[in-house]
């Protein structure tokens, strides 16, 4: 199932705007969709996050998408450059390869909903640099321990489930380490 | 003292200086002539289920935190991250390695021999600017620094053993980690030139020989339900390459949100179904017609032994019978891994290096029929089929 493109919940709706000729998908949890509906009853459409995401193909298709956005965009305001490279959302749509590091946090809104379509996934649970917090590795261990239970229950895996559940249960009833204590 | 508060300047001439020091004790002269002689353990057909399963592979990208991706930036760039890449790629390789070798100042046929070794990527062998590569112990192993990525590193297996995979790259990249700083963070992982390798930055493949599938056309089969599952199926090249020889690579797609060890076992669940699959399928193709199958391979080797002019696609196309039909118990005589390495040592580059000379298609296809001629001495097919 699609993840709400403004949280972590599933999707539950699924939006096609028509604007301008144009349509644009939106899947959104309830919450999120009621928040959605009423900012664009009073001041039109949200300018993110949206996505083309009826094509499977991913970049291309994407980067097409992007060039009409950003065609748009480029009359009222002039496009954000990555702070690192210097390069913008658009060429990387065209070339399909970021500039830098630093990338990841300029087009961080952007890139959440091409993460989604490539990976369905936007979170990383797997293996950290040595220097990471221990805050951190509880955080990702949960998101995996979750993900992992969810896929249990669908596939009606009741025992390991149940397992899964202590196992969350054990890390959520830890305190949180301070921050300084983590190093 | 005086000497110890240098000027700007005197500081760049002093990191170059030293950086030329590293860079000559870093680097390794390769031996080509050894390497042309040789093959790697990947394709020793040993392994676990290696009568389909020929190799395993794990690739990390992995990028220095502090310098641009190398395909959007400038040479110098390029070369500085290669200068601080270089002395400990060579540092982790381990005991036995042959060591760290720079792929920019080596000629075309030189990088091209690489590719078809599997050891550096044909992107990697077509990018810009200061690049190299640390190759591990019987080409187990390869470092590649300023592919797409500043570090793509990689370890090969015979046949089927993924956790193995996992476990060197993994001490490998834990190795270098102690040294330098990854780009990293905590919502993306580890941070790529590419979103599709964001996350882990890790492909998880297994190349797989399935002929039956192919002759059966139950191959569409196994595409589809791939891709249900998001796996990518490629050729024996990897990304956009053909698949020669009826060699598949089946590799995960999804590097985000899911832990290394869950990639891998969802690999591990997927693979034993197609094995199956084929095996089944080439039991059936004996059952069904055995004297039909038999005759196949056997001609399949027939020509192999006595052609005087052969091009590649043929070459892959028969080799791969012929892998069948040894795999079948319906010849006897050749080895796995005498054909596991023809199909590297009969590319083109291989046959360059082997004459020591360049040559033209038609002087290639002579060369390429010599070579198996010589591999292949002739051998008494067994009776058993009529």
């Amino acid at each position: 199932m699609k993840k709400c493109m403004r949280c972590t919940k599933p999707a539950t709706l699924h939006i096609t705007e028509i604007q301008l000729g144009q349509a644009q998908v939106v899947h959104l949890c309830e919450t999120c969709a009621q928040k959605y509906l009423s900012s664009v009853e009073v001041g039109g459409l949200p300018s993110s996050p949206i996505d083309d995401d009826e094509d499977e193909s991913g970049l291309e298709a994407d980067a097409e998408d992007a060039a009409l956005e950003a065609s748009d965009a480029e009359e009222e305001t002039p496009t954000a450059a990555c702070t690192g490279c210097g390069i913008t959302f658009k060429q990387f749509r065209s070339v399909g390869r970021l500039g830098c590091p630093q990338c990841y946090t300029s087009f961080h809104d952007d890139l959440l909903s091409l993460l989604e379509s490539i990976h369905q996934d936007t979170q990383h649970v797997g293996k950290c640099p040595p220097q990471t917090s221990a805050n951190t590795l509880r955080h990702h261990e949960l998101v995996r321990l979750r993900s992992e239970l969810k896929a249990a229950v669908e596939k009606e895996a009741y025992e390991q489930a149940a397992d899964l559940r202590d196992q969350i249960q054990t890390i959520e009833s830890q305190t949180p380490v301070a921050e300084d204590a983590a190093g | 003292m005086n000497d110890c508060r240098l000027s700007l300047r005197e500081r760049a001439i002093f990191r170059t200086t030293r950086n030329k020091t590293h860079y000559d004790a870093g680097m390794t002269v390769l031996d080509f002539d050894a390497l042309t002689n040789s093959s790697g353990e990947w394709l020793k057909g040993v392994g676990p289920e290696s009568d389909v399963v020929v190799s395993s592979r794990i690739r990390l990208a992995r990028n220095l935190d502090r310098f641009p991706f190398p395909p959007q930036t400038t040479d110098a760039i390029r070369g500085e991250v290669e200068a601080t890449l270089r002395g400990p790629v060579a540092e982790v390789l381990p005991p036995g390695s042959m060591g760290y070798v720079r792929i920019d100042p080596l000629e075309t046929l030189d990088r091209q021999f690489l590719v078809e070794r599997q050891l550096v990527s044909r992107e990697h062998s077509e990018a810009k600017g200061p690049r190299g590569v640390g190759i591990g112990p019987q080409e187990s192993m390869s470092l590649m620094v300023n592919e797409e990525d500043h570090l793509r590193m990689q370890v090969l297996r015979s046949g089927l053993a993924l956790d193995e995979c996992w476990q060197e790259i993994n001490r490998v990249d834990d190795a270098l980690q102690q040294q330098v700083n990854f780009a990293f963070n905590e919502e993306f992982g580890y941070l790529t030139s590419c979103p599709t390798n964001v996350g882990t930055g890790m492909r998880v493949s297994v190349m797989l020989h399935l002929p039956a599938l192919v002759m059966t056309k139950e191959i569409q089969k196994v595409f589809q339900s791939m891709h249900k599952m998001s796996l990518a199926v490629r050729g024996l090249y990897g990304e956009g390459s053909q698949a020669m020889g009826d060699f598949y690579q089946i590799s995960n797609q999804m590097t985000l949100g899911k832990s290394e060890l869950q990639i891998i076992q969802s690999m591990q669940q997927v693979i034993p179904g197609v094995l199956e699959y084929e095996r089944r399928t080439r039991r059936e193709m004996v059952k069904e017609n055995r004297p039909k199958l038999h005759d196949k391979v056997s001609r399949a080797l027939g020509i192999l032994q006595s052609a005087r002019t052969i091009t590649s696609e043929e070459t892959m196309h028969l080799l791969s019978s012929l892998r069948l039909g040894i795999n079948l118990g319906l010849i006897d005589g050749i080895e796995i891994p005498t054909i596991n390495e023809l199909f590297i040592h009969t590319q083109p580059a291989h046959l360059q290096k082997l004459s020591g000379s360049p040559m033209e298609s038609s002087d290639r296809n002579a060369a390429r029929a010599t070579q198996i001629r010589t591999k292949l001495a002739p051998v008494k097919p067994t009776g058993s089929g009529e």
